[in-house]
């Protein structure tokens, strides 16, 4: 992306940029270090209100809770960025494929995603976990599958739209070869829109997975995840809200960074164009 | 009647499609059912005994109409995990039973909540020219989107059930018993539901009036000498809430969803508590059941929303 000529800044762009950009440097640094150790229990240190020491405080084992959410983030992290990469290419691909060729596949491919999309998410991610069974591939697995329709749709829309522009037609006359009009000629030009949908993909991402490890079907111990902490913190609610506030307003802080992030890019592409 | 005939066509091929999924996702694909029945120790003999009276050495179209037939006789299969006494195991229909009515309440629940906040807010926000509303209800609109839908519920308890002591969490009130007492503890459930889909509802609705009022009925109506209030109510409501119909269609499929979380978050013995934990136990014949069973639903309610249109809005014309 250019940065000169292509619009300014925004402040969505800002807040959300610096809103993800520091949920993601706490989960990757929590992937290698925490300020405390995220399994040291401590009897003394049981259900501590945040402090200067433990900025979110302790939970029922007296074990530090921001670094628990670091942890947790950390793994938010990878699964969604794996899921995104997972269903992004696939959508790429076909997309590419169906916008460009149209015919039978494309036909095919329209009909299942539009069957997909009818239906809530959580269903299919339920069927194909439920067939695979829970844990840290699985939820990448499934998640990746159900989201591949939402990637199909947009980047088939931006090939049909591009496919018969000028500079396409002359490369097509120039001789240039299938694969590089698609992935070449065309591909740069539709990231504007593309990024917008990867975002919001980001966000169904997070959701999807702290759901469903809340739900107790998403990864499993010793993987850290913020949805298995609020259902552990639910029972100490009254005791200890913080226990909960602190992974689901993580999760709250890193979805709405991204939702604004998104939502600056979208502004900054109608400026453009 | 064409085009009823023609979605009644549609939605017995969707039905037939998604039980062919559902079939192939449960029946074929997670492997022996034997080795699940028996355990890995079993003699082959005893395997192919058991096989046979299964009749999973059937071809696939077969096993598939004879499923099919049992499932429309009302015979959903019986439970791997749950036993009803010592030597049977639990009938699928029986362990749904008792649990259908707490979900399709809270759904029920769900959508008058919808309904009732959303419409008068939605007109109240299209009418109103205050900033302060806009903002509002914007934020309420972008933070619900934000918030995952658990972590709401816990919120609602926190707020509600606790500091307010307008309920007590975890202290569920079967409908066998106490029925009002039920719909009560249902209200907070219903709630953390219904916010986002009422802002979005809302956000809908408006945007679906201010379109209206652009239209040049709108200005013969005025012209003609037609108060506000009748302009508003008589004309463009009526229209904008045409719309609104299919939205509230694709709403009804995610209190659906929705329900699968919330009921875990409140203790709700509904079926999608049991679907998670029959997921977390891979107990596939329930599990193949309420998949097949909420799908049903949601393809059904479209089904409705797609016909109802066509009543309340009789100019669509029939291709």
């Amino acid at each position: 992306m250019k940065k000169s000529g292509t619009g300014k800044w925004n402040k969505y762009l800002t807040a959300g940029l610096l809103m993800t950009g520091l949920a993601l440097l706490l989960g990757i640094v929590g992937i290698f270090w925490t300020p405390y150790s995220t399994t040291a229990m401590s009897a003394a240190e049981k259900f501590d209100a945040p402090s200067l020491l433990h900025i979110f405080g302790t939970d029922n084992f007296g074990r530090d809770i921001f670094s628990r959410v670091m942890e947790g983030m950390g793994t938010t992290v990878v699964i969604s960025t794996l899921v995104v990469l997972f269903s992004g290419s696939a959508g790429i691909l076909l997309g590419a494929l169906t916008g460009y060729f149209g015919g039978v596949l494309d036909e095919i491919v329209m009909r299942v995603t539009d069957a997909v999309n009818g239906f809530p998410s959580i269903l299919l991610t339920l069927v194909i976990i439920s067939i695979l069974s829970s844990g840290r591939q699985n939820v990448i697995l499934s998640l990746g599958i159900v989201f591949v329709p939402s990637y199909v749709r947009i980047v088939r829309s931006e090939f049909i739209r591009l496919r018969d522009a000028d500079y396409i037609r002359r490369a097509r006359l120039m001789g240039v070869g299938r694969m590089r009009i698609l992935f070449v000629h065309i591909l740069p030009n539709i990231f504007s829109v593309f990024w917008v949908s990867v975002m919001i993909g980001f966000n169904n991402a997070i959701l999807a997975e702290s759901g469903m490890s809340y739900l107790g079907i998403g990864v499993q111990p010793p993987d850290a995840s913020l949805g298995k902490m609020l259902s552990d913190a639910q029972g100490y609610l009254r005791t200890a809200p913080w226990y909960a506030l602190a992974p689901g307003l993580s999760i709250v802080w890193v979805v709405l960074g991204f939702a604004l992030f998104s939502e600056g890019i979208r502004r900054r592409n109608e400026r453009v164009s | 009647m064409k085009y009823f005939m023609k979605k009644l066509i549609t939605l017995i091929m969707t039905l037939f499609l998604v039980s062919v999924a559902a079939f192939l996702a449960f029946q074929i694909i997670p492997g022996d059912v034997v080795t699940s029945i028996l355990g890995t120790e079993a003699t082959p003999e005893r395997e192919e005994q058991l096989r046979e009276e299964l009749g999973l050495n059937k071809p696939p179209v077969e096993r598939y109409l004879n499923w099919v037939t049992d499932v429309l006789q009302g015979d959903l299969g019986e439970s791997y995990r749950f036993s009803r006494n010592m030597n049977e195991m639990m009938p699928v229909a029986e362990l749904i039973g008792d649990k259908l009515p707490v979900t399709l309440w809270l759904a029920a629940v769900s959508l008058a909540l919808i309904i009732v906040i959303a419409i008068p807010l939605g007109v109240l926000w299209a009418r109103s020219s205050s900033h302060f509303l806009d903002a509002v209800l914007g934020v309420v609109t972008q933070a619900s989107m934000a918030v995952p839908s658990f972590f709401l519920g816990i919120l609602v308890t926190y707020l509600f059930g606790i500091l307010l002591k307008f309920f007590a969490p975890g202290s569920y009130v079967s409908y066998q018993e106490d029925f009002a007492g039920f719909l009560k503890y249902l209200l907070f459930p219903a709630l953390s539901i219904a916010i986002p889909k009422i802002a979005m509802t809302a956000r809908f609705l408006r945007n679906s009036m201010l379109t209206e009022m652009q239209a040049d009925y709108v200005r013969t109506a005025y012209s003609k000498g037609c108060t506000r209030q009748r302009v508003m109510y008589g004309h463009v409501l009526r229209n904008a809430m045409m719309p609104v119909v299919t939205f509230l269609g694709m709403i009804i499929a995610e209190i659906v969803a929705g329900s699968i979380v919330i009921e875990q978050v409140f203790g709700l013995p509904g079926i999608g508590r049991l679907l998670i934990s029959s997921i977390s136990t891979r107990d596939f014949p329930v599990v193949e059941i309420l998949i097949l069973y909420i799908t049903f639903v949601v393809i059904f309610v479209y089904f409705l929303v797609d016909i109802l249109y066509r009543v309340i809005d009789p100019r669509i014309s029939e291709k």
